[in-house]
């Protein structure tokens, strides 16, 4: 697993931009899914044929990034947040465009403190000597990603993408070791969660599951001082119960602690006081899918450094797999 | 063309309470399309075959509504509370509303001899704020006016300085006009053109009429904010007047869809019409909703610059509208992607 977490998550894929992460997850799952398509919204669907009811597996792929708007005469770029930056996290960053230009995010010096620095105060400097020699290698409209390198401390890994390319692994997993399934299951790669969960809308409203499981990250209350939350890093995935997009369907929470329980993985329980994910967007699908959302515990999220367990995305997957192959039945 | 947009721009329209708005535009646009349609929330949909043997549907949106005020109490001494749809408080003050299309009003502030110090160096917030529509009493001002009446700004459309026009309303009755003038014509492809309600308070009418026309692709059309005045730095400009029509990459709602964009520029570039690319992500659109319909859509937004918008008076400059109009039109011409 974290072989396959370390290439994706070199992988170039800002919201909106996902093109080269969905390329690359094609490449790890060609050969392993009955059938493998792209919609208009650029999400990846592959499927697992089944004649039972469909499940609808969700993990977004698209990851925070900056949007050029601007260039001043002296070279330098003025950029949108594609998702939810901090002031903090980004200045004196290095940022790295698809084209593998490099550049570093400051700000406007003659601002003292640094709360009254909002991300209108900051810029991307590439380096360049004027205008036309910026745009003779960024162009307006061209995003750009943290340019963090992948580190490890045994099983703790950090880097700029784990959300949500560490989901993105485990789905993959899942879908590598699926055997025997009483599912038709749909693996949804969704594009522009952070720009506010489209792609799972239009994903869930083609394929109308019966069920439907989203897995991202999720923030952890175990470091020094931290707001209190009750999930901890590398004791298990998170079993969402709610967070600001979802109440998490109780038949699928209850099922998911069932047999987290019966094979022996460890899981806690997850409440998410800000943030949504793409459960939130599925569960409203049509006439409604009860929807579930499996977490993976990560600190730092939206930084240049977020980090996660290993041991969680391996746990994660295995209550994933186990879920879909002993089948999923909700009393409506 | 500058005829029809003071018709656009001083006839009301507030959120919610479209039904001037949309006859006026119904009027207009009956010549020149196949089929008109108003749904149930109140959008105007009309059709245009396309001249090709296999075409595509366009869904071209530009929104009808306009931001203004509800009346939300009347109080004993007859003055009028209110609610506001989509305004900034602190330009409200002294000025002339029309109230349920019959009304006149003035939203009142107490003369500057009678204020305290401190009244004069804050600003007044809108729950202290009026309307004054003459009446002594509740009972006569409940003979002119309900709870729940929209009140529209009352400015007049003038054409000032070389080639710019001031009207309430321009966010999106420019819109309305670009789309307006281009139904003139007919083009490849089938065209449904959306008047779109209630943009101001959640683009809620583009929400229902892209989930019945279910399109190929979606331009919203739109008058956005442009802020080129002393005080701005450049790269919070949002666009610049006089420049041309601008073009979205990204905003709150959507992110353009990359084949339209460049679809666009080649158009704006091979036709010689000046374009801008919008420099903020600030704002949303109809867009955000239309690119979410059934298995999503492709969507892309062309504004004209407008200065002072969700205010009582706003600024465009006349070429850039005639340009937008010529960009969509060319767009259009070539057949869809």
């Amino acid at each position: 697993m974290k072989e396959l977490l370390k290439k994706l998550v070199s992988v170039f894929g800002p919201s909106g931009n996902e093109e080269l992460i969905r390329e690359s997850i094609i490449n790890e799952i060609e050969g392993f899914a009955d059938e493998i398509r792209t919609d208009v919204m650029g999400n990846l669907i592959a499927v697992k044929k089944g004649t039972g009811s469909k499940i609808m597996l969700a993990a977004h792929m698209d990851q925070i990034g900056l949007v050029v708007t601007f260039v001043d005469e002296n070279g330098f770029l003025r950029f949108a947040p594609a998702g939810g930056f901090s002031v903090t996290d980004l200045i004196n960053r290095k940022v790295i465009f698809k084209n593998g230009t490099v550049g570093v995010v400051s700000y406007e010096s003659e601002i003292k403190e640094i709360k009254d620095i909002t991300l209108n105060n900051l810029y991307i400097d590439i380096g360049a000597k004027d205008k036309d020699d910026a745009l003779s290698r960024v162009n307006i409209g061209d995003a750009a990603v943290y340019y963090t390198p992948f580190a490890e401390n045994g099983t703790r890994c950090t880097s700029c993408a784990m959300d949500n390319r560490a989901s993105c692994a485990l789905l993959i997993e899942t879908l590598k070791n699926i055997q025997t399934c009483p599912h038709e299951v749909y693996f949804v790669f969704t594009v522009q969660e952070e720009l506010g969960l489209r792609g799972a809308t239009t994903a869930a409203y083609a394929i109308e599951p019966y069920a439907a499981i989203a897995v991202d990250v999720t923030d952890t209350g175990d470091t020094p001082k931290s707001l209190p939350m009750a999930v901890k890093l590398g004791a298990g995935p998170a079993v969402k119960v709610f967070d600001q997009s979802v109440m998490v369907h109780p038949a699928i929470k209850n099922l998911m602690k069932e047999k987290a329980e019966k094979y022996n993985i460890p899981y806690q329980m997850e409440v998410l006081k800000a943030g949504g994910t793409d459960s939130g967007a599925i569960a409203l699908s049509k006439s409604g899918v009860p929807t579930g959302c499996l977490s993976i515990p990560c600190r730092y999220i939206h930084s240049d450094s977020e980090m996660v367990d290993i041991s969680d995305m391996e746990n994660g997957a295995k209550l994933l797999l186990n879920i879909l192959q002993d089948g999923i039945k909700i009393d409506k | 063309m500058v005829e029809l947009l003071k018709r656009l721009t001083e006839t009301d329209g507030v959120s919610g309470n479209e039904n001037k708005i949309r006859e006026l535009i119904k009027e207009e646009i009956t010549p020149y399309v196949d089929n008109i349609h108003i749904d149930n929330m109140g959008n105007l949909i009309a059709f245009k075959k396309g001249t090709k043997e296999h075409p595509k549907k366009i869904m071209l949106d530009a929104h009808m509504d306009e931001v203004g005020l509800i009346i939300t109490y009347i109080c004993d001494n007859g003055m009028l509370k209110f609610g506001t749809i989509g305004i900034d408080q602190r330009v409200l003050l002294s000025k002339r509303v029309l109230i349920g299309g019959k009304v006149f009003g003035v939203i009142g502030v107490k003369a500057i001899h009678l204020q305290e110090k401190s009244e004069r160096e804050n600003v007044i917030k809108q729950e202290n704020m009026y309307i004054d529509i003459g009446a002594s009493s509740k009972e006569e001002a409940e003979k002119l006016v309900k709870l729940g009446d929209y009140a529209a700004f009352t400015t007049e459309f003038e054409e000032i300085g070389n080639g710019k026009i001031k009207a309430k309303a321009l966010d999106d009755r420019a819109g309305c006009g670009v789309l307006i003038e281009t139904l003139k014509e007919s083009y490849p492809d089938d065209i449904y053109a959306c008047f779109a309600v209630q943009e101001e308070v959640g683009l809620r009418g583009a929400m229902t009429a892209s989930y019945k026309i279910n399109p190929d692709i979606g331009i919203a059309i739109e008058g956005t904010t442009c802020s080129d005045v002393p005080g701005a730095d450049e790269h919070m400009y949002s666009t610049v007047m006089g420049i041309g029509p601008a073009i979205s990459i990204i905003d709150r709602s959507s992110y353009s869809s990359k084949e339209i964009v460049s679809a666009l520029i080649d158009t704006a570039k091979s036709c010689n019409i000046p374009y801008q690319i919008k420099r903020t992500m600030t704002g949303g659109n109809d867009a955000g909703i239309i690119q979410l319909a059934h298995e999503g859509v492709r969507t892309g937004v062309v504004s004209v610059p407008v200065r002072y918008i969700h205010s009582p008076v706003s600024m465009m400059d006349i070429k850039d509208y005639e340009n937008t109009i010529k960009l969509i039109k060319e767009f259009l011409r070539k057949g869809v992607l």
